[in-house]
């Protein structure tokens, strides 16, 4: 954790940020993601479902939580310029969302357990 | 040695060569998400159990034990643009961030403007929704489905709400010609803290929205 | 008038002359020292409101059947005792030396954001005052420092006392928050030269992992309050089982907060005593990269062991394993911190000072607590100990055996750098004895009691249990344990009368802080140090063949501080009254909330518009 990078890095790195270019690229990347997220519901659930769209139903939750983990990486390492700066930015904003994601599964598998077993009697 | 606070300022001389508020303002946001990790699981809980109300499913019609019929809830095309309002935003204040690095002011003053008017449709996007769901009888009191979606999208409004106050103050500050490209950072601070609150619309949209 | 009393201050300040003086320098400092002194006495006179709401209880347990008080009162008086000496003593007293010896460890001149410092004391006075206005209204929170659901609902506690509680705590958990963000970065990004973060003294160690675990605990006991609060105010069923809802979550949320909160509460006082042993042992610290990575371990590993609070719950075989299991292992890094203890004292040449009594009771009284935490890790023996004083001896030990053995020690430790005088020996001696003998004839037959089956939170128990005397006996000790108190009161009171007689090293310290004045000067350090080592005052008198000079107190001239503000108390005032506002809201309307949330973004605009010096 100590000075990886010595005094002016933070200056160094301001420089290193990508053009504008590089935003509007991920830009259109963050909204057909967002397109397919919202076709996917469409197709499986939403308006258009049809028979080939419920064969899709068991993948739906996997893939849009993918898709959405994918445009969250894409901002957190382009937008918030993680990928070029200081690897302590990375460290202190990643640890949280580790304890973040293990709150989340863990309450959610307690309290489906105590919903199915304990409260059903 | 007023020199010497002024480097401080700006992370020339802190210990790991970075800015004091830019670290403060990643720590923060490290912390909020602990915020919404809370939030989210208090609605995945209780999305399931709802005994009287709109429901079993938010996405469909819906007629209750009692003979009661219900509209569906939720309106995908409304909160798609919503979504879609907060996903440009981002990336127009990353382009007020590059002007304002450059130095070019009225770049600066025109993409810092267009993210101001996404996040301000954003807002009133969830009036309009929060009013009309509580029109087709969802409301906080209604069930545990309706009040862990209103806190929850709640919350994440009022996250949106200060960050469009904290980014007018700064419009505003940019119009007076106050952030020359040394004070960049303090557009990259309240840019951080807009795109941390893009990123957990990102988890919103499809765990609360497209997820049945 | 205001503004000129602020303007001489400034002037002062850039000029670097006398320090300013009089009630305004403090309602406006940003200094961390005087901001720490503030917090200590702050904290102090909590602790003895949490104490003496201790000694009621306990006279009203004294003897069976007793009415000296009604169930009520004592249910009021037990919330308060544990929400009062968890938030408002045992936090705030480590904040305290966070404040004023952070800084000084790691060779900085202030904090790295002086205003938000005061800030965060400001929020932590106000709600403690708020909290306590409670007893005013003859309203204090009457649920238990958990505030289990459903007692906490508007069906079981239709009174304002939880709503005071919720508030309270809501305000409190800002002051922390604010606190945490701050001293995470200074101790990241204020570290003077080649103080490397392996070169840190071990109280600086721990504090910045407590702030981590401030960091990531808080805010979901923000979320918790927040539900309760939207429970309570506004109609949802969150934890009503006839809405729909399940108290079950509020133990969990309460817990994924509550259990990293003990570690915040013991981790700092793993660092005084990590710091006292050494220089009483004149050895360095034995095994510093274990004392780290150990104080770290814990810290992660309490994230992962909530729900060994709720083994009654039910939670099914699997959870009640892992819990066990991840409870368990962490006697592992603890047991390594203890050896590295006895380790840095074995073969050191002891010097029989008060700080080193009060870092071997804490060692000792540790041990203990941490052995019945082991005990009821296991779930069988947990259901059996569960709710009873079995519990209620077992976190007394690490809490009061633990944190306030290693803050009282550290207090007098640290009492010659905070206000350049020294405590008297004698007396600290006989607050030691007194503090040892009556913690333990409370606290010790406590295990016994709930083994044999005596209920916590019942404020009274029938003749012929066979529980009479040994709770005539803790009666006795808790007595015993207030007045060492009285003592250490008189100690702080001749010692304030006494003249300025401490030098800038009394203790042959190893760390940067006593190698300046006692009290230290406004900027702390004339001139930054650089640092070469772990021990660099020990370092600093090798090369000087043992000794060095007494450090000179300098003009100052040119050196630049922070400018005073009164922002953060205004800030402070606006969150205080939207809290009041809220509670108020049946009788005011939404104006108390409105005129809170203006008062808070007036402050905080002129707090960002205000030049920081």
């Amino acid at each position: 954790m100590d000075a990886h990078a010595p005094p002016t890095a933070a200056a160094a790195h301001d420089a290193d940020h990508p053009s504008s270019g590089v935003y509007v690229k991920i830009g259109v990347v963050l909204f057909v993601l967002t397109a397919l997220e919202v076709g996917l519901y469409e197709f499986t659930y939403g308006g258009h479902a049809g028979p080939a769209g419920q064969t899709l139903q068991p993948f739906f939750i996997p893939v849009l939580l993918l898709l959405s983990a994918a445009k969250f990486a894409l901002v957190a390492m382009y937008y918030m310029h993680l990928k070029q700066d200081h690897r302590l930015f990375s460290g202190v904003f990643v640890f949280p969302l580790v304890i973040a994601t293990v709150v989340i599964v863990s309450l959610i598998v307690l309290q489906a357990y105590h919903f199915a077993f304990a409260r059903s009697g | 040695m007023a020199d010497h606070a002024h480097a401080l300022e700006h992370g020339l001389e802190t210990s790991t060569g970075l800015d004091n508020r830019k670290l403060a303002i990643w720590t923060f946001i490290g912390s909020e998400c602990l915020f919404f990790a809370s939030l989210i699981s208090n609605f995945l809980v209780h999305k399931r159990t709802w005994p009287s109300g709109p429901g079993p499913f938010p996405h469909d019609a819906w007629v209750s034990p009692s003979g009661q019929h219900f509209e569906p809830i939720i309106e995908i095309p409304l909160v798609t643009l919503g979504t879609a309002l907060l996903l440009f935003s981002s990336l127009f204040v990353v382009l007020a961030l590059a002007n304002a690095q450059r130095g070019n002011r009225k770049g600066l003053l025109l993409w810092l403007g267009l993210t101001l008017l996404c996040g301000f449709f954003f807002v009133g996007m969830q009036v309009y929704e929060f009013s009309h769901f509580v029109h087709k009888g969802l409301t906080l009191k209604s069930n545990l489905y309706g009040a862990s979606f209103f806190t929850l999208t709640g919350f994440h409004g009022t996250h949106v709400t200060l960050g469009v106050i904290w980014l007018l103050t700064l419009w505003i500050e940019a119009f007076r010609g106050k952030i020359p490209p040394a004070k960049s950072l303090n557009l990259e601070i309240a840019a951080l803290y807009w795109h941390f609150v893009d990123v957990v619309w990102i988890v919103i949209f499809p765990v609360v929205y497209l997820i049945q | 008038m205001a503004t000129t009393a602020l303007d001489q201050q400034r002037g002062h300040a850039t000029a670097g002359h006398a320090e300013p003086t009089g009630l305004w320098s403090w309602l406006t400092t940003v200094d961390h020292k005087r901001i720490g002194i503030l917090y200590g006495a702050t904290a102090f006179f909590f602790f003895l409101v949490g104490g003496l709401e201790a000694i009621l209880l306990r006279l009203q347990l004294g003897s069976a059947n007793n009415t000296f008080l009604s169930p009520e009162l004592y249910n009021q008086l037990f919330t308060m005792h544990g929400t009062t000496m968890i938030f408002l003593a045992i936090m705030p007293l480590s904040a305290m030396f966070f404040n004023f010896m952070i800084p000084l460890q790691i060779g900085a001149r202030d904090v790295a954001f002086p205003r938000l410092n005061a800030f965060s004391y400001w929020v932590f006075l106000l709600g403690g005052l708020f909290l306590n206005s409670s007893f005013l209204f003859g309203a204090a929170p009457n649920q238990g420092w958990y505030g289990y659901a459903n007692l906490t609902s508007r069906q079981y506690s239709p009174g304002m006392n939880v709503d005071f509680w919720m508030l309270g705590l809501q305000i409190l958990g800002v002051a922390s928050l604010a606190a945490a963000v701050n001293f995470f970065v200074t101790i990241l990004n204020m570290r003077a030269p080649g103080m490397k973060m392996m070169r840190m003294p071990m109280f600086t160690w721990m504090s910045f992992i407590t702030q981590i675990l401030l960091l990531l605990a808080f805010p979901v006991i923000t979320v918790a309050l927040i539900l309760l609060m939207f429970d309570r105010f506004f109609g949802t069923h969150f934890f009503v089982p006839s809405g729909g809802g399940d108290p079950l979550l509020w133990q969990h949320l309460f817990w994924i907060f509550g259990h990293p909160e003990v570690y915040i509460l013991v981790l700092p006082a793993f660092g005084i005593v990590s710091e006292i042993l050494p220089v009483f042992s004149r050895k360095p610290l034995f095994g510093y990269a274990a004392m780290v990575f150990s104080g770290a371990f814990i810290a992660f590993l309490g994230f992962g062991v909530w729900s060994h609070h709720m083994f009654t719950t039910g939670m099914g075989p699997i959870a009640d394993t892992f819990f066990a299991l991840s409870t368990m292992l962490i006697a592992v890094p603890t047991g390594v911190k203890i050896f590295n203890w006895m380790g840095t004292i074995w073969g050191g040449s002891i010097q029989y000072r008060t700080p080193i009594y009060f870092a071997l009771g804490f060692i000792a009284m540790f041990i203990i607590g941490g052995l019945s935490g082991v005990m009821h890790s296991s779930p069988p023996a947990d259901l059996q100990q569960n709710d009873t004083y079995f519990v209620v001896a077992h976190f007394h030990y690490v809490l009061f055996g633990g944190s306030i053995f290693a803050l009282t020690g550290g207090a007098y430790y640290w009492w010659p750098k905070m206000f350049g005088r020294m405590l008297n020996e004698g007396l600290g001696k006989v607050h030691f004895w007194l503090m040892l003998i009556g913690f333990n004839v409370t606290f010790f037959p406590m295990h016994i009691l709930g083994l044999n089956g005596m209920p916590r939170r019942v404020y009274t128990y029938p003749e012929g249990l066979g529980f009479e005397t040994l709770n005539q006996i803790e009666t006795a000790g808790s007595l015993i344990l207030g007045f060492s108190f009285l003592v250490f009161l008189v100690n702080i009171v001749l010692t304030w009368r006494g003249p300025r007689n401490a030098p800038a090293d009394p203790w042959n310290g190893a760390t940067l802080e006593w190698a300046i004045p006692s009290p230290p000067q406004e900027w702390n350090f004339a001139e930054i140090p650089t640092v070469h080592g772990r021990d660099p005052l020990w370092e600093m008198k090798r090369e000087h063949g043992g000794q060095v000079p007494e450090p000179a107190r300098v003009s100052g001239q040119g050196i630049h501080l922070p400018n005073p503000s009164y922002w953060p108390l205004v800030s402070a005032i606006g969150l205080m009254v939207l809290m009041v506002g809220l509670m108020a809201a049946s009788l005011v309307g939404p104006w108390g909330v409105v005129a809170g949330l203006s008062v808070l973004f007036i402050g905080v605009f002129n707090w960002a518009f205000e030049p920081a010096g």
